[in-house]
Order: structure tokens, then sequence, then C-alpha cells
């Protein structure tokens, strides 16, 4: 009788031993795309103005970014939009040129004329720091500036 | 002893490790390119320096108050108007451009297209376009108008390209680019740059950026 039972036959597993193969390969694509994120915001994250006469950045290690907007955390460094964070921290438009020049160390001689700065301001600052700090950027001769801005989205 | 055969190690988890890793540099990496509106500071004038003497007329001037209101040449404007503006201003040509740096004189601009009027600019080349804000005025406004008289550039270089070499400007330094970077190009490179350059003179970008008034 035996002989001739049906045979118990599940549904077989799917074989998932190419699935580590397939997530190794998205981490090395997502590893040789991205950029890791140098600074932790101490402001919040700037809602950048859109504009269309934008070009791109095209050397990061050229780029040097300076942050302004609202601290995370008012009761330590106030209101307002216009903090503006160097490196880590919240500094003043006086120590722009300490964070140029620490920035330049860096770097070739020969390459300090190619180097930007990028400036990722929020919509709400006010004209006044970003011109505090153009002045500083130009006494230290700094010229090469960007105005961080989105692609309007269309 | 019995030898017993080596058994196989389990991979199972494999998957579990590679989405771990997937997942944390999904979260501490950025994709985005940056990108924005680029601009050259002048240099610092030394202390004994004297402005040159401007004329009036040369001067396009844009004021931005603390309320994001914009005053053109002395009268209200929205933002949306002051692109049209600035071109006409720009490609007025009304009378005859800065001598060049080896002692010829100045020509008349002719590839304007404008009015020619005798109270505008004179030449592109002449041509200042001074944007004063007020320390309190918004940053998004600020790069608006920034954005907007670039684009007002843009169009008149991308026309004058568009009748010298039969494409727009931006195509033009698209294809520059990509010849400096393949090995093919290299011939064309001295030819497109000469091309880019001359539609960059005809058309300079001369935005200035006054003293804040607080």
């Amino acid at each position: 009788m035996s002989k001739f039972r049906k045979k118990k036959k599940g549904i077989p597993a799917v074989n998932t031993a190419a699935l580590p193969d397939i997530v190794f390969m998205l981490l090395f694509f997502f590893m040789v795309t991205t950029t890791m994120r140098e600074t932790n915001l101490v402001i919040e994250n700037p809602r950048l103005p859109s504009a269309t006469e934008i070009k791109k950045l095209e050397d990061k290690s050229l780029v040097s970014t300076i942050y302004v907007g609202k601290s995370k955390d008012p009761n330590r460094d106030g209101v307002g939009y216009n903090k503006i964070q160097l490196n880590d921290k919240i500094s003043t438009a006086e120590q722009v040129p300490a964070f140029i020049f620490s920035k330049r160390d860096k770097l070739a001689e020969a390459m300090h004329p190619f180097m930007t700065t990028s400036i990722k301001a929020d919509k709400e600052s006010n004209v006044g720091t970003i011109i505090d700090i153009r002045l500083k950027l130009r006494d230290v001769n700094a010229l090469k500036i960007n105005y961080s801005s989105t692609a309007p989205a269309n | 002893m019995a030898r017993r055969e080596n058994p196989e190690i389990n991979a199972g988890s494999m998957a579990d490790i590679a989405f771990l890793l997937l997942i944390f540099f999904l979260v501490t990496t950025t994709m985005n390119v940056d990108s924005g509106v680029s601009k050259k500071l002048s240099e610092k004038p030394p202390a004994d320096y004297v402005p040159p003497v401007i004329k009036e007329k040369n001067i396009f001037e844009v004021n931005i108050n603390r309320n994001n209101e914009l005053l053109v040449e002395g009268e209200r404007m929205e933002i949306k108007d002051i692109k049209d503006a600035a071109v006409k201003f720009i490609d007025n040509g009304g009378g005859i451009g800065k001598p060049s740096e080896n002692g010829t004189p100045g020509k008349a601009c002719d590839y304007c297209q404008g009015d020619r009027s005798d109270d505008s600019s004179d030449h592109p080349n002449k041509a200042i376009i001074s944007v004063q804000s007020d320390r309190g005025t918004g940053y998004g406004t600020y790069i608006e108008v920034q954005n907007e008289l670039l684009r007002a550039y843009s169009e008149l270089r991308n026309r004058l390209s568009k009748q010298r070499y039969g494409i727009t400007f931006d195509e033009l330094e698209e294809s520059f680019k990509d010849a400096k970077k393949s090995s093919e190009g290299l011939n064309q490179v001295d030819a497109l740059r000469k091309k880019v350059e001359d539609i960059k003179t005809a058309y300079p970008q001369i935005i200035s950026d006054a003293e804040p008034t607080s």
C-alpha cells in the first residue's frame, strides 16, 4: 500500500541564496555614489531659496560650506534665522576668516583660487548676515561664492 | 576518532548583515548634488581707491527694502517684471562702448536690439546693475532678484549666441565642457573657448552689490 501513497510534497522554498549578492550590490552602489555627511547640523536644515540660473559645484573637496539659519537649540543659541554655523558650532562672522584658512591648509596653494564657498542659508535669513559673511570672505580673498539654492520643481 | 565532514556554514543571516550595512549607508550619506547661484566677488579695493565716476544712465539701480519690496530706477516694480526691465536696460546700446584694453576706442553696440535711447545704457559692457538691499531684507527675495537679473543676461547671451553660432549659449558652454573632458574634443577646445569668450565679452555680467542700508 505504501508504495502507492502519494508523496507529501509542499511548495519548495524559494531559494534565497542570491539575496545577499543583490543586497551587496545595492550596498556598493550606494557606497560609491554617495558622500558622507561631514558636519552635524546645529541649525535646522535650511530651506534653500529656489533659482533657475544655478550651477553645479563640481569638486566637493574644493568647497567649504557655511550654514545660516535657525538654531535647533534656542535656549543655548537664541532665536532668529541668522545663526551662522561653521564646522560643528554656531559662530559669528568674525570667525569666518579662520574657518577659510583652516580649509585652505588642507589643500595645495595652487588650488586656493579655485576654492568655492557655498553659503547654505535659509530663505528667512536676513541679507545683513550674508553681507557680513561676504565682507569677511572678501577680506581673505575667498572670492568664489555659491549661494546654494534648489531648482524649482516642475 | 571518526572524521566528520565539515558542516557548511549557515549563510542565511548574510542577507541581514548586508541589509544592516545598506541601511546604515542610506541613513548617513547624502546624494544631493550641491548647486546654486554662483557669484564672483570683487577684490578688496585698496584704502586710497577712488571709485571711477559712472554716468547715471549707465547704472540700473535696484533697491530692495526691508519689507521685500522693490524699487527699480525710482519706480516700484514686481519681481516678475524686473527681468524685462533689465534686458531693456542692458540691450539699449545708446552710445559707444568701453575702449578695449589695447587702446582701440570703443565702438557702438552693433548687436544690440534695444531702443538706443539716450537716457539708458550706452553699451552692454558699460551697463552696471547695482543692487542695494536693506540689512533686514529676506534672503529668499534677494536670491530671487539676483536670479532674475542673471536670467536677463542669459536671455541676451542665448540670443546673441544663436544669432552668431546657431546654438544657444547654454548649449555652447555645455559642448565646451564636454570637449574639455573628452580626448577627441581637444582640437575643438580652443575654437569653442573663443566662442564662449566672445559671447561673454559681448554681454559681460556686471552686477554689483551696493553697501546695504540699515
